[in-house]
């Protein structure tokens, strides 16, 4: 279920003020089982990007094709997509209402017309797939941990078992080890479930460490778009978006620059240790 | 002198069930100990639930030890009659930019602490100038707060703190919901309000790499201090840090591997120069 | 859709309208808005409105800003226009079934709009140029001989001024939950009325859990700055009459005069209206 942006490009205040565009002629691919990572800086439109993507914005001009349909057109039933595209925001676990943690993720696949008991087997799963155990379901999502409320949030999404998966910073506001924790939760849902994730973050060591292709946004554009390795090639340009290299990255270019004929392109320690080694011992 | 000395501090809180009965006793600070010179950068690292946050409350008597003692510049925090020259002494900046700003214009914001404390409204005038001058935001004075960024906006609580003359700020985790450049904009004031006003500052984070300029770091772990030292002494211990669920920079990972792996690097590298030196020498 | 609330906002400008005490504008808006209850015909509501546009002229608010405020009370109107012009007797213009439309009907709607539309105007027009702070200051300073009868007023002012701070930030929190409930299929543009008031259940309980949230931390926070009621609290501005100021109150006078003698000399005119040209009553 490949997604197509086509000179997408919307504006806050509508077509009128079109000085202000959030997002900015965007036209990209995005093929299935890729983990994108979505980088920029605050106000670089990457938020209005997503929520066009998921269809919760309308487009000052150009659309967005999902299964090769126009979802903007007039008579697509916008509807039919919330069970595709499935959109984690920011702090989600803001949005939990449910008496309980069980019922509260019931409600994506309830409102998608599905019967109690497929609702009940894609929510028992999806509480599964975040790894929360079954003596929490019948808890209220209020007494739980941060961590555990923001797992319950993503399962609330998962549950209508989205081709797409879209999350906007999921990891704010939590610490390295709940960090760590979703981040590898994300890439599961990738690896194993198959589903195409577009990761947003400010972090480029989380970015570089998850994502096989990174879009760096720049005054609704998109700036960069490629691999890892190729994207972290463009050093200047990166920092002139006020953006800075994965900490690992930045050492082995610097180190390059100084003299020693190391290879840049490693990411995680591992790969910079062996490659450290090989050159200097 | 000290301007915080705490000696044995226990705090204790009882959850009750709905029917009032006591369902579960938590120990959130367990004897907690600790002095901070004044003029110092204190750093209070740990996880989630390792009690730094309910510590920082203590320090400006919002929470009340179970047992043991904390003096704020000799005052004892449980001494009602100076509750509000504690508060003045050591002012508090929360993680929330949103929920801690009161006035709709900034420079009445900065005022509302100089007013409860009964000052003159010419020295009010004065003090607001001068607190937002300090900061760098003098220029927002009569803007509304809705349309700063998260960093401005936790500058003008620094501000708001500041318009009070106090000899101490304890900032309880003030960049966890802001970007990198927010949290970059927020550090480097704390830093010139310490070098150039000798404001002693504790800093609550989970974020290490923001701890690398204090004069000492606590580490808390389980409601109890687990670490003290400088940054180096800190930093050095990165199987101790990791154990308390801490993010040890990947440069600083980086360099404990490949001395690990026999590689001549100084003990402790902090940031990427430090390490390409250390390399290229 | 809930960006375009305007009312009970501030909007940042420099100008008289601005630097007015706000005690000045609170009883101006007070008589102003009296004034348009006492009498109900076309030349007062003219002179009001003369009077509401010189403010709107002078406080340098552009009228595009305002009346984008106004769309929220569009529904009020349109119901207001239909219970008056269906349900006011009189002289039947025409009538289809049971429904008959009266002259009266149709006069007191378009004075009821106009009303309307003057009292949310002059409302609106005081809240965009006092901060909230000033506001509460100016209604404590009015109301403080309530005090003797034990009226918190301090508090109940103080309220007031947070729940106008945290409008815009609830306005912009509700919209970010129905975007994320849509995401999660809920369907708020339901047509059955009881789907669509359970459909806001995943809306209403996030927002106030989060309206909550946010007052137990600015509660917090303002402990921790030092707050401990209005005893002994000092203020950037004290509130302090200008020449401008009394200037005010003296125009505030002669609108006072000026309208109730139009009210007054309108209203012997339609009692000296003969029946051949009592059509003009629909003027008066």
């Amino acid at each position: 279920m490949p997604i197509i942006t086509d000179h997408l490009t919307y504006s806050y205040g509508g077509k009128k003020k079109s000085q202000t565009a959030a997002v900015n002629d965007i036209s990209v691919k995005i093929d299935d089982g890729q983990f994108i990572g979505l980088i920029g800086h605050t106000g670089s439109g990457k938020t209005t990007f997503l929520q066009l993507l998921a269809g919760l914005v309308k487009p000052d001009s150009g659309t967005v094709y999902i299964d090769g349909e126009d979802i903007f057109a007039k008579d697509f039933n916008l509807h039919s997509i919330r069970g595709k595209v499935g959109i984690v925001f920011q702090y989600p676990e803001h949005q939990l209402f449910e008496e309980t943690v069980f019922k509260d993720v019931c409600y994506g696949p309830k409102n998608l017309g599905l019967d109690s008991k497929e609702t009940e087997l894609r929510a028992y799963e999806a509480l599964k797939l975040v790894g929360i155990e079954d003596e929490v379901f019948y808890q209220s999502p209020f007494d739980l941990s941060g961590g555990q409320k923001r797992r319950v949030a993503i399962a609330g999404v998962l549950s209508m078992k989205p081709r797409v998966l879209i999350l906007d910073e999921p990891t704010a506001g939590l610490d390295p080890a709940g960090r760590k924790e979703i981040l590898d939760l994300i890439e599961n849902l990738c690896k194993s479930q198959n589903m195409t994730i577009i990761l947003v973050s400010h972090s480029m060591d989380d970015v570089a460490e998850y994502a096989d292709r990174i879009m760096v946004m720049n005054n609704g554009q998109i700036a960069l778009d490629g691999a890892p390795g190729e994207v972290f090639r463009h050093r200047e340009e990166l920092e002139s978006f006020g953006l800075s290299l994965p900490q690992v990255t930045d050492a082995l270019m610097k180190l390059k620059d100084s003299g020693i004929p190391v290879r840049t392109d490693a990411i995680t320690i591992d790969e910079a240790v062996k490659e450290i080694v090989r050159v200097l011992m | 002198m000290k301007i915080i000395k705490a000696e044995e501090v226990t705090f204790e809180y009882i959850r009750r069930d709905e029917d009032g009965n006591v369902e579960s006793f938590n120990r959130a600070l367990d004897k907690v100990s600790l002095d901070v010179k004044e003029g110092d950068f204190i750093s209070i690292l740990g996880a989630n639930g390792s009690g730094k946050s309910t510590f920082a409350k203590h320090l400006n008597s919002i929470l009340l030890p179970t047992e043991g003692t904390v003096w704020i510049d000799g005052m004892d925090s449980k001494d009602e009659e100076k509750l509000l020259k504690i508060r003045q002494t050591a002012g508090m900046v929360f993680q929330n930019p949103d929920n801690q700003i009161i006035g709709q214009v900034i420079e009445e914001d900065v005022a509302f602490g100089p007013e409860n404390m009964g000052i003159p409204t010419e020295q009010i005038r004065e003090r607001v100038d001068e607190a937002l001058k300090t900061i760098g935001m003098l220029e927002y004075s009569k803007k509304s707060p809705n349309r700063l960024s998260g960093g401005q906006k936790q500058r003008v609580s620094i501000a708001g703190v500041l318009a009070m003359h106090p000899k101490c700020i304890v900032l309880d985790e003030p960049t966890a919901m802001l970007d990198p450049a927010g949290r970059k904009e927020v550090i480097r004031a704390l830093r010139a309000l310490n070098n150039v006003e000798g404001i002693t500052i504790i800093l609550i984070t989970h974020y290490m790499e923001e701890t690398i300029y204090s004069d000492k770091i606590f580490v808390m772990d389980k409601g109890k201090i687990a670490m003290e030292g400088t940054p180096r002494e800190i930093f050095s211990q990165v199987d101790e840090l990791i154990k308390y669920k801490l993010e040890v920079p990947k440069i600083t990972l980086l360099a404990y591997e490949l001395r690990k792996k026999g590689m001549r690097i100084p003990e402790c590298i902090l940031n990427v120069k430090e390490f390409t030196d250390a390399l290229s020498r | 859709m809930f960006q375009d609330v305007t009312l009970g906002q501030y909007y940042m400008a420099d100008s008289v309208i601005h630097r007015l005490d706000p005690r000045v504008k609170l009883v101006g808006t007070l008589v102003y808005m009296i004034s348009l209850f006492l009498f109900n015909n076309i030349f007062c509501y003219t002179l009001a409105a003369i009077l509401l546009i010189a403010v709107i002229a002078m406080s340098k608010v552009p009228v595009g800003y305002m009346l984008k405020g106004m769309k929220a009370i569009i529904f009020i109107m349109i119901f207001t226009v239909i219970f008056n012009v269906f349900f006011t007797s009189g002289n039947n213009l025409f009538s289809f079934g049971i429904i008959h439309i009266s002259r009266e009907g149709i006069r007191s709607a378009i004075l009821m709009v106009i009303r309307l539309t003057l009292l949310i105007v002059s409302a609106s027009i005081m809240t965009l140029t006092t901060t909230p702070n000033r506001l509460t200051d100016g209604m404590e300073r009015l109301f403080r001989p309530l005090k003797l009868i034990k009226v918190p007023v301090h508090e109940v002012a103080m309220m007031m001024s947070i729940a106008l701070r945290f409008i815009p930030i609830l306005m912009e929190e509700a919209d970010k939950i129905v975007k994320a409930q849509t995401a999660r299929g809920a369907l708020f543009d339901s047509k059955k009325l009881t789907d669509r008031v359970k459909s806001l259940i995943p809306l209403i309980v996030p927002l106030f859990i989060s309206a909550f949230r946010r007052a137990s931390d600015l509660a917090l926070a303002m402990e921790a700055r030092g707050y401990h009621g209005g005893e002994g609290r000092t203020k950037l501005y004290p509130l302090k009459y200008a020449a401008r100021d009394y200037v005010s109150y003296v125009l505030l006078g002669l609108y006072i005069i000026l309208i109730v003698f139009l009210g007054i000399m309108s209203a012997r005119v339609v009692a000296h209206l003969t029946a051949e040209n009592a059509y003009l009553s629909l003027i008066f």
